[in-house]
């Protein structure tokens, strides 16, 4: 029996989310009195593989053929469901990425697992009852889950574990799952990425966040601004996308992304009841606006009240004096 | 084109979300519920690529009685007809098993879902029937579009970017803004619901494997520190200092 953690790739290196998983992974292991081996696929250094041992990982199964360089989902369950196979793998962990809650649900079916995403913390595990428990209601709400099925399967919630670093290192071996043609039969035609230079909003650690009170695209760069200077990602409110003054992949909320950061900075936005269910898990969250009555310095911990073109400069400036 | 659509019957975005005395379910008391806004998106969709292509749009859901509602306004807003079958939706996994039952006996070309429910907020249901009826799943699209009778081009959505693939009919796709403007129900459309088939049927006999055991609320802020306007810098020490998110 042992506990196995399917890490995502990304230039090489290992997602901060990935990061996570494997954290909640080995002290899901320690739990159970097992170890904890990863599984990753697809382009990944190898000192990146290594590293792993820092959360705890032990061992590292690595499949580095090519084609796997791309996530294909088919491809990416028969390796995971062979690793599986091979690890007695009771406890299976995967970030709440789209492609971890994809595979996740793949191999829930497969294998016969009871699968929980949207996971913020480690399970009560009492005899033979595994408790997870979830985000649901958009962040209004929490449910405890009882996974009931042999397999459990565990997608974890971005940012919702502090990531260790007190292990060693650990040992890569390699895995292949007699891939055929037929695994490959959903190759994507094109990958196109974001062009950035900054963060990622879905991992980042911070976020800033414009509304409808920025009043037009062209003030943006008070939003990036600030950004840079505390090494944010950038968001924005759904009227905001709505009129492309940002693109769609940046609306925060209900019909948005959700996000979870340790800090989370809206300026101009009123909080509707809507924008914060995208946000409402974010541990600390500030509020600029120059409505005092504005509903989201209800759910602030930190409110400046005044316009966000005197304010924000004086954010700004603040940061980029902080020393790193 | 056979096209279904899966709504999910959730409480509103604005809603209160309070549960029994036990903790053991939500007090739907007070709370209005909706199609869940993401199978809003998948519903316009696919009334758009009938109107298009032609062909038909059954809406399908997973629910007890009080679920009629919002399926006769999704009638209204133009879907054909409608399926409920009657059972109480225990998780993601026993939903998957009564869609993917109600699919293989009607061999839909497109089975459209929203990205996400509101309420359990699992981002399974799709990839789950997609597995379990051996086709295709498309998660989160956002794009969608008829290549020609048999093929379909989407574009959905990965962390820090997006893919462009093609898929042979029969699949399924998730959808999520802004693949679709959702629609108000007309007048005519309302009239017309009133008519339209909704067939009930009993569920299948489903496996659950997650057991929903109690829920619980996020602590209450501890209420919110004001600085003037005029000292905004002394956020910036405060998250460092005091919050230690800097
Ligand atoms: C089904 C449904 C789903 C929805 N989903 C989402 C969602 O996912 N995400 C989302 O964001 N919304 C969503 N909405 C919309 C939501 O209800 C709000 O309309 C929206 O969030 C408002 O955006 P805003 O705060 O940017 O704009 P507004 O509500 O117009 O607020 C602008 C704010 O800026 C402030 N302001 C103005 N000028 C300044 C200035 N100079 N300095 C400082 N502050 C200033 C104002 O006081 C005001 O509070 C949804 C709505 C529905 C019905
Ligand atoms: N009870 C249900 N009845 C019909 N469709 C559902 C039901 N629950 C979920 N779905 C569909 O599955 C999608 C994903 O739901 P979920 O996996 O719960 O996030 C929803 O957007 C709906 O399209």
């Amino acid at each position: 029996m042992s506990v196995l953690v399917f890490v995502e790739g990304l230039n090489g290196e290992i997602k901060k989310s990935s990061l996570e998983s494997a954290t909640y992974g080995s002290q899901v292991a320690q739990k159970l009195g097992t170890t904890a081996t990863a599984v990753a696929i697809g382009e990944v250094h190898e000192e990146a593989l290594t590293r792993l041992g820092e959360q705890g990982i032990s061992k590292v199964l690595y499949d580095g053929d090519s084609r796997l360089n791309q996530f294909v989902a088919d491809a990416y369950v028969k390796v995971i469901a062979k690793a599986v196979g091979q690890e007695s793998a009771k406890v299976l962990v995967f970030s709440n990425s789209n492609i971890g809650a994809a595979i996740g649900a793949k191999l829930a079916v497969r294998l016969n697992g009871s699968l929980a995403t949207n996971v913020t913390a480690l399970p009560k595990i009492d005899g033979g009852s595994f408790v997870v428990t979830r985000g649901v209601f958009s962040g209004k709400a929490f449910a405890d889950v009882a996974l009931t099925a042999d397999l459990k399967i565990i997608a974890i919630k971005k940012n919702s574990i502090d990531i260790s670093t007190s292990g060693g290192t650990a040992t890569v071996q390699s895995i292949s799952a007699d891939l055929t043609d037929a695994d490959f039969a959903e190759v994507p035609k094109e990958t196109v990425m974001q062009e950035t230079d900054g963060v990622l909003l879905p991992e980042a650690a911070i976020v800033v966040s414009g509304g409808r009170g920025m009043k037009g695209p062209e003030n943006w760069h008070l939003i990036e601004d600030l950004a840079s200077a505390l090494g944010a990602a950038t968001a924005c409110s759904k009227p905001v996308s709505d009129m492309d003054w940002r693109p769609h992949h940046e609306h925060v909320g209900q019909t948005g992304i959700t996000v979870s950061p340790n800090l989370y900075i809206a300026v101009g936005i009123s909080g509707a009841i809507q924008h914060l269910a995208g946000v409402n898990s974010s541990k600390v969250i500030v509020v600029i606006n120059k409505d005092p009555e504005a509903p989201f310095f209800k759910a602030a911990d930190y409110g400046i009240v005044g316009d966000a073109f005197e304010v924000v400069p004086k954010l700004i400036e603040a940061a980029r004096a902080l020393d790193k | 084109m056979k096209i279904l659509v899966c709504i999910s019957n959730v409480p509103d975005t604005t809603a209160k979300i309070n549960f029994t005395a036990d903790n053991k379910a939500l007090d739907k008391n007070g709370v209005q519920f909706v199609i869940n806004p993401w199978d809003e998106y998948a519903l316009t969709r696919a009334i758009e690529l009938k109107e298009a292509k032609g062909g038909t749009v059954t809406v399908l859901n997973v629910g007890e009685a009080d679920t009629e509602p919002n399926i006769r306004k999704a009638l209204a807003i133009g879907a054909d007809d409608a399926i409920r079958v009657n059972t109480f939706p225990k998780d993601s996994f026993f939903v998957a098993q009564q869609i993917a039952a109600v699919a293989k006996e009607n061999n839909y070309d497109v089975i459209l879902m929203g990205k996400e429910s509101i309420d359990y907020n699992g981002s399974q249901v799709h990839n789950m029937v997609g597995e379990l009826l051996g086709i295709p799943s498309v998660v989160p699209a956002f794009k969608l579009d008829m290549v020609d009778d048999q093929t379909a081009r989407l574009e959905r959505e990965i962390e820090g970017g997006k893919e462009i693939v093609e898929v042979k009919l029969p699949f399924i796709a998730s959808a999520q803004q802004p693949m679709s403007e959702p629609r108000i129900p007309n007048m005519r459309g309302i009239m017309t619901a009133r008519t339209k088939p909704l067939k009930v049927v009993e569920p299948v006999a489903a496996d659950v494997k997650a057991d929903y055991v109690t829920y619980s609320k996020p602590e209450k802020k501890s209420g919110v520190k004001m600085i003037a306007p005029e000292n905004a810098g002394e956020l910036i020490t405060l998250l460092r200092n005091e919050a230690k998110v800097l």
